[in-house]
């Protein structure tokens, strides 16, 4: 029990700082560079995705122990897992706005856009890949996305900060963007000496 | 089919491709499948594998697709276009795996993830579910290779910096000191970030120059940068179309976060375009 529990601490720790999605897996990208640029929506943002990828990560590996290990069709798992989630994200949204307004009016502008996201298909494809369990999925799930919603407000915070800041013609925009990221990415492999 | 149509088709598939390969380069104009990008352009080789294996699938879901345009209902061809390059996707990966096993371990879990690179729902839903076969296996052609070209000269620049090699033969003299940190991860976001800076330089020389129609022309596309705009971009294009059948509720949704009105211009541009070619 005390060393499941020293597991899961370990996989959470590891998955939202060591090995950060964004960082250094490069998931996720677009919604970390285009969402980025107020503090407010990336903390929308970052808790949507922590929401469908904790969901979507439980979901599709019960599906994966029940459904495919079972028939022997583990092959089709990249078309299940994508089925399965773009089908989840739509029932989630209508489940949401049917029955729980306030959440989401605070999440649903950012639930559709988060379908396309290959976090969630990336995280899914490694839960399998490690051969995690239903919990370890689930815990493993929740932390990456909480890796993303770490990511994507400290470069919202930098960068509503760098709005006033003299930067060379060429660099406005995306190319100042991807340094700070990249200034960043530098600043996370510091977490590498943590486990 | 007579002479004239011959014409007109080879024409067509000759302006898609050159399309893809030079005006709206995926990468570097487009700014489409930022993940795969950054992720596997550790080597020239590398990048160059991602590349041909994301050409196949997109030329063979290119073709399927605009196979079966008619066919497919409006409403759930989103969902039709996923299963068709899932289908594909699934197996590239397997023929990999069975016949390039180096290639497939240094990917990895990015040959699955081409299901969800926007180049191609995005070619999909843009070019082949509205032009005929031939055009629309050009189209995917030149894109792939667009892609192809972008990934090899990134993982170039990176192994080049990072180890002094290229493709696994040492370029640079014995002197030089590798420059570890381009082969990392932050590296990968350096690299692009100058190529990107690179590219901004060039427009503004060209809109100075007053060739202003050379800089549209690099401009077009996904209004310039799928990153931009991907509040919306891909990940909207997506979505809309998804969500036909409730516009009002996107008009709504409009309303609360403006930037939906982003993708609406985009698929304006890319008909546009169109109607130029």
């Amino acid at each position: 029990m005390l060393e499941t529990v020293k597991e899961l601490l370990i996989l959470l720790i590891g998955s939202s700082l060591v090995s950060n999605v964004v960082l250094s897996q490069f998931l996720g990208l677009c919604p970390f560079l285009g969402v980025s640029k107020k503090v407010e929506t990336a903390v929308g943002m970052g808790s949507a995705v922590i929401f469908v990828i904790t969901l979507a990560s439980t979901v599709t590996a019960a599906i994966y122990q029940f459904m495919l290990v079972p028939l022997n069709i583990t092959y089709l798992q990249t078309i299940v897992f994508i089925l399965v989630i773009v089908a989840l994200v739509q029932f989630v949204e209508m489940f949401l706005k049917k029955y729980m307004q306030g959440l989401y009016q605070a999440l649903g502008v950012y639930l559709p856009l988060i379908t396309t996201n290959c976090a969630v298909l990336g995280i899914a494809l490694t839960n399998v890949q490690k051969e995690y369990g239903i919990l370890f999925s689930m815990v493993s799930g929740f932390s990456t996305a909480a890796g993303f919603l770490v990511a994507i407000v400290i470069l919202a915070g930098i960068r509503e900060k760098m709005a006033y800041n003299d930067i060379p013609e060429s660099f406005k925009g995306m190319p100042i963007t991807l340094v700070t990221a990249g200034l960043m990415a530098i600043a996370f492999c510091g977490f590498s000496g943590l486990l | 089919m007579s002479e004239e149509t011959k014409m007109k088709t080879s024409s067509a598939s000759a302006d898609a491709f050159v399309n893809g390969l030079i005006k709206e380069n995926p990468t570097f104009v487009l700014m489409l499948g930022m993940c795969p990008t950054l992720a596997v352009t550790t080597s020239a080789m590398n990048g160059l594998g991602m590349g041909l294996t994301t050409t196949v699938v997109l030329v063979l879901s290119n073709m399927l697709i605009s196979l079966l345009r008619n066919i497919i209902p409006a409403k759930v061809r989103i969902p039709a276009f996923i299963v068709i390059i899932a289908t594909f996707v699934t197996v590239v990966e397997l023929l990999l795996q069975g016949f390039m096993s180096s290639l497939y371990d240094s990917l990895g879990i990015y040959i699955p993830l081409i299901v969800v690179n926007c180049i191609i729902l995005g070619r999909a839903e843009a070019f082949a579910s509205k032009n005929p076969v031939i055009p629309s296996a050009f189209d995917g052609l030149g894109m792939g290779l667009g892609f192809s070209v972008a990934l090899t000269c990134i993982g170039a620049v990176r192994e080049i910096l990072g180890a002094g090699e290229l493709f696994g033969i040492r370029v640079m003299p014995e002197s030089y000191v590798p420059i570890s940190i381009f082969v990392l991860a932050p590296g990968a976001f350096f690299v692009l970030a100058s190529l990107t800076a690179l590219q901004n330089k060039i427009k503004r020389t060209l809109a100075e120059k007053g060739k202003k129609e050379e800089a549209d022309k690099i401009q077009s596309g996904c209004s310039s940068d799928c990153m931009n705009c991907s509040d919306a971009g891909c990940a909207h294009r997506f979505y809309d179309s998804k969500a036909e059948g409730t516009i009002a509720e996107a008009a709504t949704k409009a309303e609360q976060a403006p930037k939906a009105e982003a993708p609406v211009q985009t698929e304006q541009a890319v008909e546009e375009k169109k109607e130029e070619n």
